[in-house]
């Protein structure tokens, strides 16, 4: 009877195709708001203005995007590394249309204008709730799944993936907490007032980063990459202790966002120290992760999947290098508020958390589907280097504008005034500006190559759910 | 006792925690478990019966 039940792929198939789906959203309401810096007149309409349109492309790429992402393989892997099929499928069923929900209402409601104005959580408290229901729903199913397990051993990859449900469930409900004016009325009032208000949402932001973006892209890799070079983790103690350190570091590190403003400087100078330990728990992982190809490198010249899971990992070590130091107090004097930030976490965002899940995508598609492997390969390993080449345009051209954006503010002459106005650095960044359009359409076009080998590895094919097997017995 | 104590309590006692899971991590007792526990994904054959291709690759992998 146990080897007639089949895993609930129907869930991750899902979440699965959205990903790609929401990806080209994304990115793409990202390319626009990109070309609205270049050519100003496409602010054509108030819906359309890059300050409502900022927000819809930072929601979408993170909680459309990378959330779908999130989703279909902690399903995925939470399935397989417990021999278990999802508790409460009917509940799982909710998560994937309450999230498509939540994702739709957002796209409706931000350009309306509809905003809290806290980064990241701009989304007003009716939307908040469904969230938070949501993600209760998401905690429960998976959970659930790890408590009927049939392997008494919890593998990694599920820790990353927990701590992030929990995580994420946490911070979202602390830091949306807010007092609607009326029932009837989406506009609401943060609980919080003055630096505390700012401190939570930095704690939530910085956390959302850390927990949303992090941990849960860790525990993609740690399934993943070991899965596609079919190698163990380099080191699984490792693994335990850098989570840990992780777990133990991230919560603090929030206040580095609020450098030289009215938060108390002990607590930046907090922030700042929390932030430059986080490098050997970031590299902790990174290097876990890279690692696992050791004596297995040639793979990577063959295999297109693993060069974006191996690159991605090049962009994580780059960007937690990049982060602690811009964490420093006088180092973030110079890159605070220019597009030096901007190019940061676009290192992350596209090359660690994007790369990573474009990577498990391609790797999960043809197995929910009944396929030993996408439609063409040459076409992933295309997408590959559209991506890389469009990241490294990307993130060359933000250090470039944001040292120089920098040095303009700061510069001053020997009378004591400024030497550039303000709109001089925004004269000066125009052509850097357009570089980043064309880093940025060039990742988009990557998705679009994505797109077309998923629905031709899809067309013709029925769903396929692989049956449940029985742990196999351990023999190494 | 202070809020403030009991939260510089709080502090060293994490840090204290996380010394005690480094050490576990690196004991030589815990070493097996975990060689099992890194086999778990690769123990798993999850790709579907049909795949003609991936199978040689994985003669030239063994």
């Amino acid at each position: 009877m146990q080897s007639q039940a089949t895993y609930n792929y129907k869930v991750v198939r899902q979440f699965a195709i959205m990903t790609v789906v929401w990806g080209i959203v994304g990115m793409l309401v990202g390319v626009i708001a990109a070309a609205q810096l270049v050519w100003p007149e496409l602010n054509v309409h108030e819906f359309l203005h890059f300050g409502r349109l900022r927000p819809l492309h930072t929601n979408a790429v993170i909680f459309a995007f990378g959330g779908c992402a999130l989703f279909a393989t902690s399903y995925y892997v939470v399935q397989r590394t417990c021999h278990a099929t999802l508790f409460a499928p009917k509940l799982a069923a909710f998560t994937f249309w309450g999230w498509q929900l939540v994702i739709v209402l957002a796209a409706i409601t931000l350009p309306l204008g509809y905003t809290t104005s806290k980064e990241y959580a701009e989304l007003e408290w009716p939307i908040d709730i469904l969230i938070a229901v949501v993600w209760v729903s998401y905690a429960v199913v998976f959970f659930g799944t790890i408590v009927k397990r049939k392997i008494s051993h919890i593998y990694v990859a599920n820790w990353f993936f927990g701590a992030f449900i929990l995580t994420v469930a946490l911070l979202h409900i602390v830091n949306s907490a807010a007092i609607p004016v009326s029932l009837f009325s989406m506009k609401s009032y943060s609980a919080y007032a003055g630096v505390q208000d700012a401190m939570i949402q930095w704690w939530y932001g910085h956390n959302a980063v850390g927990f949303f973006l992090t941990a849960g892209f860790l525990g993609m890799m740690y399934y993943f990459v070991p899965k596609q070079a079919d190698r163990p983790v380099y080191s699984y103690r490792l693994s335990v202790v850098h989570f840990w350190a992780l777990i133990f570091t991230y919560m603090w590190a929030g206040p580095h966002h609020l450098h030289y403003t009215a938060l108390p400087d002990w607590t930046q100078s907090v922030g700042m120290v929390f932030s430059l330990i986080l490098l050997a728990p970031s590299w902790g992982g990174m290097i876990n992760g890279v690692l696992t190809l050791s004596g297995a490198w040639h793979k990577l010249r063959t295999d297109p999947i693993l060069k974006f899971l191996i690159t991605s990992l090049s962009f994580y070590g780059m960007s937690t290098f990049e982060g602690p130091m811009m964490s420093i107090k006088t180092v973030n004097a110079l890159s605070h508020y220019t597009d030096w930030t901007v190019g940061h976490v676009h290192s992350g965002a596209l090359g660690w958390v994007a790369m990573i899940s474009i990577g498990a995508v391609y790797f999960l598609l043809p197995r929910l589907y009944g396929r030993s492997e996408m439609y063409s390969v040459k076409l992933i390993n295309a997408h590959f280097w559209i991506a890389t080449i469009g990241i490294v345009l990307y993130i060359a051209s933000m250090w470039i504008s944001g040292v120089m954006q920098g040095l303009m503010w700061r510069a001053t002459n020997p009378d004591g005034t400024l030497t550039y106005s303000f709109v001089e650095s925004v004269k000066a960044s125009y052509p850097f500006w357009t570089i980043r359009f064309i880093g940025g359409a060039l990742f988009l076009g990557g998705m679009f190559i994505m797109f077309y080998n998923m629905v031709k590895t899809i067309a013709g094919q029925k769903a396929y759910d692989a049956p449940v097997l029985a742990p196999a017995a351990a023999h190494a | 006792m202070d809020i403030n104590d009991f939260r510089s309590l709080i502090t060293v006692l994490g840090f204290l925690c996380f010394l005690g899971i480094c050490a576990w991590a690196y004991s030589k007792h815990a070493k097996a478990g975990f060689d099992e526990a890194a086999r778990l994904p690769l123990s798993d054959d999850d790709l579907p019966a049909q795949g003609g291709r991936q199978d040689q690759e994985g003669k030239a992998n063994g």
